[in-house]
């Protein structure tokens, strides 16, 4: 869907994005995070054919960014970082001039299905002043899919919304996955990225590194499995760091917590070693690393 | 083409609710329809009497009774079509005023909600909508003017009786002025606005910069006052000529301003 080569977009002293080089497949959802700053907007832009790249080349849905940037704009739908309503018109007047110029057939009924889709539709002749700034980004995103594109880019999308409005904003982008579609999505919550994304790129100014969330845990920190034994001692301990496959164990309590690679493939044969040792295994679990920690990891190194 | 008329509808939905806009487009050209016809109403009288012939006669700087004033009628007939032409030549300002004050509102509006980077993703060309833009302010100018010239027309033929002072006052100079110099000073006065606009943050200074754009007619208006020139319709012509040009150029200059990349990354 997109594939980009040696991207560079260069503000007079600023080098925004570096030599950015990546794919993006088809149906996926894709996060792309990085701090503030970092060049996520201006990535966006390039890849929506609003700036040009300073060199680099990138293709888009197929066609050439910065040769064929009409076909790129009519397909693909972008939220931007700002909503960029018309404050004075009403919520269906905004959504009507842009189904227009997004060549749009069956405008009104697009409208009408999107303000519905997104709760939107008993407002819809209020003008988007009087909205709260979750309305608004609900509107926004609307707005990105009347045209139905197959290729989408949200920057940010739940930014500054409740907990409530981005729960509905993220099941709504679990539900155009579902639907096939592609989404390039801007954010700075990990979380949201972790439960979402099928893969993740960590950007400041160039990629750090892209890959699934599941992945990028692992590789940076190993996995980690928990034991929970009626009681733990050390004997036991020794003869589960002996087995070949565990990199690390320790006690915590009367956990064992125990780091390896493969767990799906590795904790029968831990069960037995500690069956056969004495101890009463009452639960199995794995400890998760929070992508946050997998981002301050990376972030942090560059 | 279909695209354009979208910007347009959009703009004046957009840009007539604020009461500026909205004033200006109205008000204006009223006040500036009234005021020669008042000129007409008031000196039809005071001329009636005959009595002001000669000292109207003596006052005139020579040129000008030659250019006003032709053969059959009186000197205060002269002296009505002489006012009247001064009053006219500020009635270029609707033609100036009214894309100025549209284009403040609609250009700074844009940026202020920061809707020209999703208007500018979609597949419009930027030239459709730098195009509706501009209609969007020059349309309104021009009908405006139009509307205006026709009441005043229609105003001074209940008015005035003569009608040799009638075809005196509605000469071609006139119609030249209204239809091709309104125009053009509407498309010169939008284009200027534009870029004034593309650089600042507030409509109520964009507009009052793009004012500046008003000192050529004033300067006009003054010039003549003061006998500095006449005119008539060869001037008249020339001035058309050069608008002409003027348009052209700064056309292309805000073809320039106007580029999508420049929009969103300089326009702040
Ligand atoms: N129009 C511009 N002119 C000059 N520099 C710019 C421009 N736009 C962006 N930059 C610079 O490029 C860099 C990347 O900005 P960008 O907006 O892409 O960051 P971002 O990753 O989207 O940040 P955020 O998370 O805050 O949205 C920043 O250093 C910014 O100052
Ligand atoms: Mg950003």
């Amino acid at each position: 869907m997109i594939q980009t080569q040696q991207l560079t977009k260069r503000f007079k002293d600023v080098l925004a994005v570096d030599r950015l080089t990546l794919e993006v497949r088809p149906g996926e959802v894709f996060g792309f995070l990085g701090p503030n700053g970092a060049g996520k907007t201006t990535t966006v832009r390039m890849l929506t054919s609003l700036i040009g790249p300073t060199s680099g080349s990138a293709v888009v849905n197929g066609f050439r960014v910065g040769e064929q940037d009409t076909e790129i704009r009519r397909s693909v739908g972008i939220l931007t970082e700002t909503p960029g309503m018309y404050d004075n018109l009403s919520a269906e007047r905004n959504l009507r001039i842009f189904g227009e110029l997004y060549e749009v057939r069956n405008v009104a009924e697009q409208v009408a299905k999107y303000l519905k889709l997104l709760g939107l539709y008993e407002r819809r002749f209020d003008p988007v002043a009087e909205f709260s700034k979750g309305m608004k980004q609900k509107l926004a995103i609307a707005r990105a899919l009347l045209h139905e594109p197959k290729l989408i880019f949200l920057d940010e999308p739940t930014a500054g919304l409740d907990p409530e409005a981005s729960r509905l904003v993220r099941d709504f982008i679990a539900e155009l996955k579902a639907e096939g579609r592609t989404i390039f999505m801007c954010t700075h919550n990990l979380d949201e990225a972790d439960r979402l994304c099928d893969r993740i790129g960590v950007f400041k100014s160039h990629l750090l590194v892209v890959d699934t969330p599941a992945k990028l845990r692992a590789s940076l920190f190993g996995r980690k499995v928990v034991f929970h034994l009626r009681s733990t001692d050390a004997k036991m301990i020794q003869t589960v760091s002996k087995l070949p496959f565990v990199r690390g164990a320790r006690a915590v309590e009367n956990k064992l917590v125990v780091t390896l690679d493969d767990p799906e493939a590795n904790n029968p044969e831990i069960i037995r070693t500690l069956v056969k040792a004495g101890a009463d295994v009452q639960f199995v679990g794995e400890l998760r690393h929070s992508l946050e920690d997998v981002y301050f990891q990376l972030v942090k190194g560059a | 083409m279909n695209k354009i008329k979208i910007i347009l509808c959009k703009e004046w939905a957009e840009v007539f609710k604020h009461r500026m806009v909205l004033f200006t487009v109205v008000f204006l050209p009223l006040m500036m329809t009234a005021l020669p016809l008042g000129i007409l109403w008031g000196t039809g009288e005071v001329g009636s009497t005959d009595s002001l012939e000669g000292t109207i006669d003596s006052e005139m700087p020579e040129p000008l009774v030659a250019a006003m004033c032709p053969e059959g009628l009186s000197g205060a007939d002269c002296f009505q079509v002489f006012m009247v032409s001064q009053f006219m030549m500020l009635f270029m300002l609707v033609p100036v005023a009214i894309p100025v004050t549209i284009a403040a509102y609609s250009i700074v509006g844009e940026k202020t909600t920061r809707s020209l980077e999703p208007l500018l993703a979609t597949p419009i060309t930027t030239l459709e909508l730098l195009a509706g833009k501009c209609l969007a302010a020059v349309i309104p100018a021009v009908l405006a003017t139009f509307g205006a010239f026709g009441l005043f027309a229609l105003g001074s033929r209940l008015i005035v009786a003569n009608p040799m002072l009638l075809t005196a006052l509605l000469d071609a100079r006139w119609l030249i002025a209204i239809f091709v110099v309104g125009p053009l000073l509407a498309i010169m006065a939008v284009t200027f606005s534009l870029m004034v606009s593309s650089r600042v943050s507030d409509p109520r200074v964009a507009e009052q910069v793009s004012m500046v754009i008003i000192v050529p007619v004033l300067g006009g208006f003054f010039g003549q006052m003061a006998g500095l020139f006449v005119l008539d319709r060869t001037l008249v012509t020339w001035v058309a000529v050069v608008m002409l040009a003027l348009d052209l150029g700064l056309l292309f200059l805000a073809g320039r301003v106007f580029q999508r990349e420049t929009i969103l990354t300089r326009w702040k």
